[in-house]
């Protein structure tokens, strides 16, 4: 049976009440708005990139427990990161959030404080709630400018 | 037109039983009896479907295993009981609408295709460049979209009357909104999200005045209230077969016979034509001029069971009893501190949207779901009505006339747990 304590651990809950760098990016070079129909979640991403390198990011956006909670962390876990650890990263995160990696990731440290998400592997509705931030972030270093819905 | 055999009147409205027995109720309906997550199901999604009683199961089982084959053109045996069960179920509709002639109302696939069937039909007919539709702030999408489309094609205008903070329509403006353009008042006769029943008496009377014809949206207020076509004086009617205990994939659009005499088809095929040459296509009489090809036969059928199995209970004692539980859930609910209902109009049917301080409401529907309680989260699909109360999503219970007082404490429990968990 799924665990509501594994699925809102301390650090979510932690984070989705007081969110870190929850505001706008003055001269961010990088932004995107992320969309989730089914619930009505919006995050907006900044960021400041430099020499593939991402230097300052932050967002603000409403939402659930778990997509304001993955998006304050993402901002922690991706300050001082290169593009391409980004990339690495949100592959590992997603495979964590989907179940795909059949636990292993939760423990190998590899994530860092994002492991915390790994309750959602078991609410398979609360995954486009974890991702939301991540597909956002992956729009706004494309450089797209359209909404990013989950959908 | 009440001349046919089919009609009726008022008057033949059967007496009412007994009031409702909810346990035995329950037992009618197989799914209720689970656990989800190791607790006894509470089933508070009604709005978006309702369950299903046996009656209604087996009336499809009945269709497929006996009974199966294409209806309205066949000699054989099978298709003419497929026939007549299928227009038999129409009849059932039309009384229980109190519809003055069978031929008044279309199956179409639910309350969403009945009203594209009326923007697209009546709509490309009646509505031109300048012209107005009024709906209201408390509209589905299914109740804006058909209409927005409209509007685009035919440069006309969408006219939205505004309700105030306990989501009650704001009748003067709604009057004030009544003009010369307006071609057509398209409205919900119970809000989805606050429960809201409309003054659709008066709205009418107001919009006849100025000779606008009127559709109600009764997706909600079919299982909830008894309608009357010719009481309301509606001109258009849409319900959903599956928020009415029926099957999915089916659904009614009424419409005065005068009315639906003078629009064309909605979609062209098999079934609504009399007669088809290369040059020309003579269309058939209502209803089949609205119901090209082959329609869902055994959910109409099922429908039909639906509705027999609701008259078997009673209407009224079904209308009484989800009063009660509403009165209940709503005094139990608003005890909760920090927890504020979206949704507080005199007259309210069926359902309870609220939110929580602090807390999203899709973090409160995963937990309720561990307490193996369903309610919805989200828009609702009445986006312009959340941007309304400047909220993203409520939560909402709604109701049918097989929940119990103990699943509404079941509920308040599950809201206390959420509180303990985020709040």
């Amino acid at each position: 049976m799924p665990d509501l304590r594994g699925l809102y651990q301390e650090v979510i809950l932690d984070h989705s009440k007081k969110p870190r760098n929850y505001r706008v990016l003055e001269g961010a070079d990088h932004r995107a708005e992320g969309y989730n129909p089914l619930c009505g979640d919006r995050v907006t991403i900044y960021l400041k990139v430099e020499n593939g390198k991402i230097n300052e990011l932050s967002f603000q956006g409403s939402g659930c427990a778990i997509s304001t909670s993955s998006a304050s962390l993402l901002t922690e876990a991706l300050k001082g990161k290169t593009l391409d650890e980004a990339d690495a990263l949100f592959e590992k995160f997603h495979a964590l959030v989907t179940g795909q990696a059949g636990g292993k990731l939760a423990d190998d440290g590899s994530l860092g404080k994002l492991a915390v998400f790994s309750g959602v592997a078991e609410f398979p509705t609360r995954v486009k709630c974890a991702t939301l931030a991540w597909h956002t972030l992956k729009s706004a270093l494309k450089g797209e400018k359209e909404t990013v819905t989950t959908e | 037109m009440a001349t046919t055999h089919h009609s009726v009147s008022k008057g033949e409205h059967q007496k009412w039983p007994a009031p409702i027995d909810v346990e035995r109720v329950r037992k009618d309906f197989p799914v209720l009896d689970q656990t989800v997550h190791g607790k006894p199901l509470v089933y508070l999604d009604n709005a978006a479907t309702s369950q299903k009683p046996l009656a209604v199961i087996e009336a499809e089982e009945r269709f497929y295993r006996h009974d199966c084959s294409n209806i309205h053109r066949g000699v054989h045996e099978l298709s003419e009981r497929a026939t007549r069960s299928y227009e038999d179920a129409r009849v059932t509709v039309q009384r229980f609408l109190n519809a003055s002639d069978h031929k008044e109302i279309i199956f179409v696939r639910g309350a969403t295709e009945a009203i594209n069937l009326v923007a697209s039909s009546f709509g490309r007919k009646s509505v031109s460049a300048g012209d107005e539709i009024l709906i209201t702030a408390m509209e589905h999408h299914s109740n804006i979209v058909p209409w927005q489309m409209l509007c685009e094609e035919k440069g006309a205008k969408l006219r939205v009357a505004p309700i105030n903070d306990r989501g009650e329509l704001l009748f003067d403006e709604f009057i004030k909104l009544l003009g010369p353009k307006t071609r057509l008042v398209s409205v919900v006769h119970v809000s989805n999200v606050l429960g809201t029943i409309n003054p659709v008496r008066e709205m009418i009377e107001a919009a006849h005045r100025k000779n606008i014809p009127v559709l109600l949206d009764g997706a909600q207020a079919a299982p909830h209230l008894a309608v009357d076509v010719q009481a309301l004086d509606c001109d258009f009617y849409t319900f959903s077969g599956h928020k009415l205990y029926g099957p999915t994939g089916v659904g009614v659009l009424y419409g005065k016979a005068n009315l639906l005499e003078a629009m064309p088809p909605y979609q062209g095929g098999g079934d609504m034509i009399s007669s088809v040459t290369f040059e020309q296509t003579i269309y058939n009489s209502l209803p089949y001029k609205f119901e090209a090809g082959t329609p869902n036969i055994a959910a109409g059928i099922a429908l039909g069971a639906a509705i027999d199995y609701l008259n078997g209970i009673g209407f009224e004692n079904v209308a009484a009893y989800e009063d009660e539980v509403l009165a209940y859930a709503t005094e139990a609910v608003s005890r909760v501190p920090g927890l504020k209902i979206i949704g507080t109009a005199e007259r309210k049917a069926g359902v309870i949207s609220f939110v929580m301080e602090g807390i999203h409401p899709h973090d409160v529907g995963t937990i309720l779901d561990q307490e193996g309680i369903a309610v919805r989260t989200g828009h609702h699909c009445a986006q312009p009505l959340m941007e309304r109360f400047g909220i993203p999503a409520t939560t909402r219970a709604s109701l049918a006339f097989y929940n119990t007082k103990g699943e509404i404490d079941a509920l308040v429990a599950g809201i206390h747990k959420v509180k303990e968990l985020l709040g």
